[in-house]
């Protein structure tokens, strides 16, 4: 793997006395699948809210690209513009707005008030967005508000709007809760393939829907990393065994 | 003991023009007839002390019938008598105080003595009231020295001193003494020892003696200043004081002519138009104040105007001069020792100042958190925006002063109005919580508007029953007067009584939301509503009596501040941002960030009013712009809950 | 989505034809151009309402759509009546300083001119002297210049602090409150500059326009107003229409999202701030001058909580909706208010207007909150035949500004 795309050093993290992140240490590549998992209280959360900027580390380093760029000083929507892209575990898409609004507002392209005032779609923006609304089987469903849609259909929308920003780096966290088997393959599918060309982080529970993304593996616990490598190797680790079943 | 007294004014006075003997009254007055008659401020005052000093036992009620134009002259034979109006004509007295019948008007003549023989009289008769028997009287003579003192006071005071029986009335004429001393008395090593002699002291009639000594006014010299002139300090024209101020000092002083104001010259010219033209220049053109001047440099050469000085002559005549901040008190060694008194009392009086202040503070600080507590319950903690919690602090205020319609004692009515006013309002926050505020639980912007909607109603309902004017709550007379420290430091009753009710309601709160059941189910509800409610808990029902308790202590607010403030329609409103910046500035859901909120707002609202006493508006919008400001800093608040509890 | 703007958004067309048709209507009846069937007064009263509903689009903008209840854009508006007022004022003064000097032997000079103005102007605080904010009142274009600028600047100073530390919600309309406050407390002091209590007055007599009749002058502003109000819902509509329109009401519903969508939230809401603050204060420089005075009362916070009010019985989060609502209410209010509203003879009791509209108002705003969401905008929806999603009444996201479900147009 040449260089690293995201490396997160030595941060910690702490809440009112109660330490949810320890001296966690943690990089990835530019084109890497990459799944994390822990038990509850782990940190997973709150790892990813401090690589998008909506927590502050107490200390620690985040460091982003080639030109090793620190996120720490980088508001949350200057980190979502220099191409970390996040999936949240509720699907949160802007309920009052259509399917086509909604993936126009993700679609990749100047974000400040006055570029986005004179903005109007064109054509090839108009592809675009059928050709995500098709990738995440919506086609049919663009000027239906997005709040009239199913459960794993809102969780599509928000994958389509993901994509949409074409970020460098993804972050999803459980993105098969509340889905179908089917829907579970295609998902598992779409990130391998996202995978070949950008970083992907999967926060996931499900040791089935890991055994299938085939990739790396790191076990979070209590806020610092326990154990790194595929799955086989880290299922085999007698401390992980512990955290996760108990003495 | 009065005799002694009466002997001692006699020695004093035998210095005086009149060789006085113990003569009788009636000797005395009628020896200077002339003078009595026609008496007048220059001449009469040797004939009053030596009448003062008779040592007549009618002395003193004869000066007093005089000054009353009680004092009369039988046109018969010429005696003086003391007459009083009965019927159409007088009752004589004769001055041994025997009944001497009555006399018809047109017998007697009135003697009519004017303001400055009055004077003397009241100055003569004091010393007969300082030593009265009646110790009131006494009282009365040095309240009225102590107000209007004058150097002719000092003799029959200190004589006074050494026959006083009053250990407390003679520490005051000692004190008064000291004071008149140092004002009056003709002995400059004298008058230095009673400054110093008052080293330590800060009282207010002290300073009121020591400011008069070095009272400077600005003189203009040419040269030197005359002979004794005690200087204070020398003033620099353009640094000290203006060009304009100097050369106004010159002009009063007589030594320099008046300026040209712009009025004069414009008076001038316009005199002096001869054909549409002045010297010259056209009347159109005459519009710059360098045409106008130009225009009366022309007349002036001309000589039909006087010559007006420059402003470079101003400046220069303003050089050639002396200007001096001059002592009215001529001794330099008094106005030194008065100064440097004067300079340790300013620093203590800073200090006690401050003391002053922080009282203030404090107490702004215990009425906002009283207005604010509620809404620490309602706002605070269930995240409830009432903007009606103004409208029950008028409630509260008007339940108090319905109470007092009916019951006229105050202190009873007080006791009744304060429960009183809590079910009012109780009942009202409930009623309101079941009817409106239980609908929009998640959508504060919704129920602020809401409670809008009910404040404007209610404010305008206390208008209808209740009408525009001020309503007066009375306190009862035990809370009336104040606790006064010294004459700077002092706290009033009302504020004191507040204080404690605001401590009170905070033990009240801290007891009911740590150390009782409703308190642990009111944490639990707000904290987790689902979990509550499966545990057992009513929300509904914890919700309910939540709210009726923050309102009910608006309730309660409304009384104690009502007892200090005008119980109008508008009462609530007036408190009601200052509420919320308490509870948003001290941090939501904490009671002490609200105490730290109201500790913090009305210490800032008093140090501005301090910095600018003359604009308590101008404090006010200060107060909110720092209050914003300080939100930047720290926008959850002073006491501020950190992590993941807090929210977004 | 190729479509044009107006074939989108057909509810432009139909407000500017009614618009333009009430205009129409109303200059047919004035004095001074038509049949004479109202008055002059009320043609200022509809001009004054116009004005009125073009701060509430502003309103209708900033909480509507972007979910921020500001409690100050009264304070805006009347800021720029005073900036206007500051000229109005100044040039009156001057007109009738110059007749009163033109009798004197000497023409008069500058300085004594404005001597004479600021002793006119401020002899009623007990000062002979223009302070220095009023620099610029002897220039028609710079002060209007200021109408802008003054709002717009102080709007963006204290967006770029209250949203630059993240205070969202009931916090920021506290906030603004406090904002519109101090404000109107800075102005209530004699030494303001803008004559305390007194505030500016003859506004309604308009510099050089001395021999125009009232009559003229009151239709003229009507018309200003109306094109005002046309103007700028055209513009809004545009604004709210594209994809700007989408990340702001995204921004109401759940702002987080937006941040990592990569949009800085701040920046948008100071934006629709700021340009908000201009819009009202443009409203209140067309209004105040055919109010004929403006004071500091007219800043005081329950001002802007009307606007709101006026936004909410309308309708929020649709344009007209905030037009319908603050007409509706305050052409009512002055109604009840001005006395022209019979009593009601309850046989014990006479319910006098004067007196109870404000209870009126204020319980039937109570209701609108708790019943009728939609506000007046709603029937609109009925008759359309569009019905609510009536599914819980959630909000449609975690910003306290978000809509409800039933609040959303279908």
């Amino acid at each position: 793997m040449s260089g690293t795309l995201l490396e997160v050093s030595g941060v910690s993290v702490t809440f009112d006395g109660f330490r949810a992140i320890n001296n966690l240490s943690f990089a990835i590549g530019p084109a890497e699948l990459r799944a994390i998992i822990g038990p509850n209280g782990a940190g997973k959360t709150t790892f990813m809210d401090i690589v998008t900027g909506k927590t502050r580390p107490d200390e620690g380093k985040v460091v982003w690209g080639e030109m090793a760029q620190s996120l720490l000083r980088l508001s949350e929507a200057q980190i979502a513009r220099i191409g970390i892209g996040r999936k949240f575990q509720r699907p949160t898409v802007f309920e009052d707005q259509t399917v086509t609004e909604n993936l126009t507002m993700a679609l990749k392209a100047p974000r400040s008030p006055f570029a986005v005032l004179g903005w109007r779609a064109r054509p090839a923006d108009m592809t675009r967005v059928r050709d995500l609304a098709a990738e995440v089987g919506l086609a049919d469903e663009l000027p239906r508000k997005a709040g009239e849609l199913s459960h794993g259909q809102k969780q599509w929308l928000e994958i389509g709007m993901l994509l949409a920003q074409e970020p460098k780096l993804l972050l999803v966290d459980e993105p098969a809760a509340g889905m179908t088997l089917a829907e579970r393959e295609h998902t598992t599918a779409l990130l391998v393939e996202l995978a070949k060309t950008r970083a992907v982080v999967v926060v996931e529970h499900d040791m089935d829907f890991l055994r299938r993304l085939n990739c790396r593996v790191t076990v979070l616990h209590e806020g610092s990393v326990l154990a790194e490598g595929s799955l086989d190797h880290v299922t085999s680790n007698p401390q992980v065994i512990e955290v996760y079943l108990g003495r | 003991m009065r005799a002694l007294a009466a002997a001692i004014f006699a020695a004093l006075l035998l210095l005086s023009p009149l060789a006085a003997q113990a003569q009788t009254a009636a000797d005395i007055l009628t020896a200077n007839r002339a003078l009595v008659e026609k008496s007048s401020r220059q001449t009469i005052g040797p004939v009053i002390e030596t009448l003062a000093a008779s040592g007549d036992p009618q002395a003193a009620a004869i000066l007093s019938a005089w000054a009353d134009k009680g004092l009369g002259i039988r046109k018969s034979d010429g005696a003086f008598l003391l007459i009083s109006a009965s019927g159409a004509g007088y009752a004589l007295t004769s001055l041994d105080g025997s009944d001497a019948g009555t006399a018809p008007k047109s017998d007697i003549t009135e003697l009519r003595p004017n303001a400055g023989v009055r004077g003397l009289i009241a100055t003569a008769l004091v010393q007969f009231q300082l030593s009265d028997p009646d110790r009131s009287q006494r009282e009365a003579a040095l309240t009225a020295i102590a107000r209007d003192a004058s150097p002719d006071h000092l003799a029959p005071l200190r004589a006074s001193i050494p026959g006083e029986p009053d250990a407390v009335l003679r520490a005051q004429k000692q004190r008064l003494e000291r004071l008149l001393t140092l004002r009056f008395d003709p002995d400059s090593a004298a008058r230095v020892a009673a400054i110093e002699s008052f080293s330590g002291d800060m009282g207010l009639d002290l300073r009121a003696a020591l400011n008069p000594l070095v009272a400077t006014t600005v003189m203009a010299v040419a040269g030197d200043p005359p002979a004794g002139t005690n200087i204070a300090r020398t003033l620099r024209p353009g640094t000290d004081l203006t060009t304009d101020e100097a050369y106004a000092l010159l002009v009063a002083a007589g030594l320099a002519p008046a300026r040209l104001t712009r009025v004069d010259l414009k008076a001038a010219l316009a005199a002096n138009i001869v054909d549409g033209k002045v010297a010259g220049t056209p009347v159109a053109s005459l519009n710059t104040p360098e045409s106008r001047d130009r225009a009366y440099d022309a007349l002036e050469s001309a000589g039909r105007v006087p010559a007006a000085a420059t402003d470079a002559e101003a400046a220069a005549a303003a050089a050639a001069h002396r200007f001096l901040a001059v002592y009215a008190e001529p001794d330099p060694a008094v106005t030194t020792a008065a100064k440097d008194l004067l300079d340790s009392i300013e620093l203590k009086l800073a200090t006690m100042q401050a003391a002053d202040l922080a009282l203030d503070a404090l107490s702004l600080a215990s009425i906002y958190f009283l207005a604010a507590i509620g809404l620490a319950i309602t706002f605070g903690v269930m995240r409830v925006i009432n903007m009606a919690h103004g409208e029950f602090i008028m409630m509260g205020a008007y339940t108090g002063y319905v109470v007092q319609q009916i019951v006229p004692n105050y202190t009873l009515s007080i006791l009744i109005a304060l429960p009183l006013a809590f079910a009012v309002t109780f009942a009202a926050g409930v009623a309101m919580e079941r009817l409106v505020i239980r609908h929009l639980y998640k959508r504060p912007l919704e129920t602020l508007l809401a409670t809008f909607g009910i404040s404007i109603a209610l404010q305008q309902l206390a208008k209808n029953i209740f009408g525009t004017q001020a309503r007066p709550l009375t306190a009862p007379s035990w809370l009336d007067g104040a606790l006064v420290f010294n004459d700077i430091v002092g706290i009033s009753y009302i504020r004191i009584a507040i204080f404690v009710l605001a401590l009170v309601f905070l033990g009240v709160f801290l007891w009911l939301m740590k150390r009782t059941r409703l308190g642990l189910e009111v944490r639990a509800v707000t904290q987790n509503p689902t979990m509550a409610a499966s545990m057992g808990i009513n929300p509904d029902r914890i919700n309910m009596l939540t709210f009726g308790l923050g309102s009910g202590i608006a309730g309660i607010a409304g009384v104690a501040i009502g007892l200090f403030a005008k119980v109008t329609s508008e009462l609530g409103s007036d408190y009601i941002v200052q509420s919320f910046m308490t509870v948003v500035v001290g941090g939501v859901g904490n009671i002490w960030g609200s105490l730290a909120g109201a500790v913090m707002i009305g210490t800032l609202q008093k140090g501005i009013e301090w910095l600018n006493p003359s604009n308590t508006l101008a404090a006010q919008t200060y107060m909110i712009l720092f209050i914003i400001l300080f939100i930047q800093v720290r926008p959850r608040g002073i006491i501020a809950l950190k992590g993941r509890a807090a929210g977004d | 989505m190729t479509r044009t703007f107006l074939a989108r958004n057909p509810s432009v067309l139909w407000f500017l034809l009614a618009l333009a048709l009430f205009t129409l209507a109303i200059t047919l009846m004035s004095e001074a151009y038509g049949a004479a069937l109202v008055s002059t007064s009320f043609v200022k009263t509809l001009g004054k309402t116009l004005c009125l509903c073009l701060v509430a689009l502003a309103m209708d903008l900033v909480w509507g759509y972007v979910g921020i209840l500001s409690l100050g854009h009264m304070a805006f508006f009347a800021l720029g009546g005073y900036m206007i007022g500051m000229w109005l004022m100044y040039a009156r003064t001057e007109e009738i300083v110059i007749a009163a000097m033109a009798n004197e032997a000497l023409p008069a000079t500058a300085e004594e001119i404005r001597q004479g103005i600021a002793t006119q102007i401020f002899g009623v605080v007990g000062a002979s002297e223009l302070p220095p904010i009023w620099a610029f009142a002897h220039s028609l274009p710079m002060q209007l210049a200021l109408v802008v600028l003054v709002p717009g600047l102080l709007a963006l100073v204290f967006g770029w602090l209250a949203f630059r530390s993240r205070v969202t919600g009931v916090y920021l309309s506290i906030l603004t409150q406090a904002m519109t406050l101090a404000a109107a407390l800075y102005l209530f002091q004699n030494d303001s500059g803008l004559r305390g209590n007194n505030g500016l007055s003859g506004l309604q007599n308009i510099p050089g326009l001395g021999d125009v009749p009232q009559a003229d002058l009151s239709i003229w502003f009507f018309w200003a107003s109306a094109l005002g109000l046309g103007a700028v819902y055209v513009g809004l509509a545009w604004v709210v229409s594209g994809k700007f329109g989408s990340v702001i009401r995204a921004i109401r519903d759940d702002e987080q999202r937006v941040r990592f969508l990569g949009y800085s939230v701040e920046a948008y809401k100071l934006f629709v701030f700021t340009l908000t603050a201009v819009i009202a204060a443009i409203a209140g420089a067309l209004y105040y001058p055919q109010a004929g005075i403006i004071n500091p009362a007219e800043l005081a916070p329950i001002a802007s909580i009307y606007l709101a009010v006026w936004v909410a019985i309308g309708g929020r989060g649709r344009l007209y909706g905030a037009v319908i609502g603050a007409a509706f209410v305050s052409l009512l209010s002055s109604w009840f208010t001005g006395g022209r509203a019979p009593s009601i003879n309850l046989g014990v009791y006479t319910v006098n207007w004067v007196d109870w509209w404000q209870i009126l108002l204020g319980l039937s705003f109570v209701l609108v909150t708790l019943f009728a969401p939609k506000g007046i905008g709603g029937l609109f929806d009925l008759l359309q035949g569009l019905r609510a999603p009536n599914r819980h009444g959630d909000p449609m996201g975690p910003g306290d500004g978000a809509l409800m479900e039933k609040e959303a147009v279908e």
